[in-house]
């Protein structure tokens, strides 16, 4: 990982920050793009699972690591702690990878 | 916005939540500490992330971009589409939070969704700065601190895979994603994009599927017009 891209997205997500402190909501406040910015999360992180977790490189995968996302979704659906339910995925896969 | 003094109970029962959030959240940074380690940046580097860009999402991205053989550029790319949302929390705390000059300068660095969640619900000034001090410099303390043992430990481990780190980052980011998937467009937008990422993943670099699918979030964004009831972050557990 270089240095300069790590800080120049450090420097983005600052500025990104101070943006809606400074700006007068007038400005950026409009319908569609609240949605746009509303949505980007929701997309981006379900799209980062599914790479995470399926992907192999250029290839689809179904390995150790859909076992402990399957645990994730049960320790979310227990309502267990951030900490508990991202371990618990690890050791499902740590797991599985032993046996 | 300005409102009444604020009694010291109501002071001290904001304060008290807001450092609950605090602990919890910052906890959490271990996770990152590891799963930075084990996607091959330095301790440095990770203790860099959690300094200067301090927002767990974008840094959970950053990090699992690289991890999957992404480009540094992609990864960054992520990082700030991510951090957009920051943005929309800025415009709604900057009339309730009422600060100029330095202040704002050093208040927008821990403008995230918990110090949001914390103090956008209140209704004075003085409510909505305690909620969103305590919660924004607990969580930054604890965070950086955590970062720091996950990172050391994390490099002491070894190889990442045989503890199932490279699966972690999957959960962390359902977990992260969680609260969001009870709006009904939200699932529908989560599954277009799974479907985008995973479809374009056989033919485009790595990083490249994941910055695609915030194209869904553009489509139906400008398709639709209904708001997002679960649009604020709640206090984690």
């Amino acid at each position: 990982m270089s240095w300069t891209a790590l800080l120049l997205a450090a420097l983005g997500c600052y500025l990104l920050k101070l943006t809606g402190l400074s700006v007068p909501a007038r400005v950026i406040e409009r319908p569609v793009v609240e949605r746009v910015a509303d949505l980007i999360p929701v997309a981006l992180l379900s799209a980062l699972v599914a790479v995470q977790v399926f992907a192999s490189g250029h290839e689809l995968a179904l390995d150790a690591r859909a076992l402990g996302l399957a645990v994730a979704v049960v320790l979310l659906l227990l309502r267990a702690p951030f900490l508990v339910v991202v371990f618990g995925g690890a050791l499902a896969a740590a797991l599985v990878r032993l046996v | 916005m300005t409102g009444p003094e604020l009694s010291p109970r109501e002071r001290g029962g904001i304060v008290r939540d807001s450092l609950g959030v605090g602990l919890a959240t910052g906890a959490y940074g271990v996770s990152f500490g590891a799963v930075s380690v084990a996607a091959g940046l330095s301790v440095a580097q990770t203790c860099a992330l959690s300094l200067l860009m301090f927002t767990g999402a974008s840094q959970f991205a950053l990090v699992g971009v690289v991890a999957a053989g992404g480009a540094p550029v992609s990864g960054a790319l992520t990082a700030l589409l991510l951090g957009t949302r920051n943005t929309l929390y800025g415009l709604r705390l900057a009339p309730l939070l009422g600060w100029s000059g330095w202040r704002r300068v050093v208040a927008a660095h821990v403008v995230i969704d918990e110090s949001t969640a914390m103090s956008v619900t209140r209704t004075s000034t003085p409510a909505a700065r305690v909620g969103f001090l305590t919660t924004g410099v607990s969580v930054f303390v604890l965070w950086n601190l955590a970062t720091l043992v996950g990172a050391v430990a994390g490099t002491a481990l070894g190889d990442p895979r045989t503890y199932g780190l490279d699966a972690a980052v999957g959960a962390a980011f359902l977990a992260l994603l969680w609260p969001r998937l009870r709006d009904r467009r939200n699932q529908v937008v989560g599954v277009l994009a799974v479907a985008v990422a995973l479809g374009i993943v056989p033919v485009a670099p790595p990083g490249v599927p994941v910055l695609a699918a915030a194209g869904v979030a553009l489509l139906v964004g400008v398709l639709t017009h209904r708001p997002d009831p679960t649009e604020f972050p709640e206090p984690p557990r």
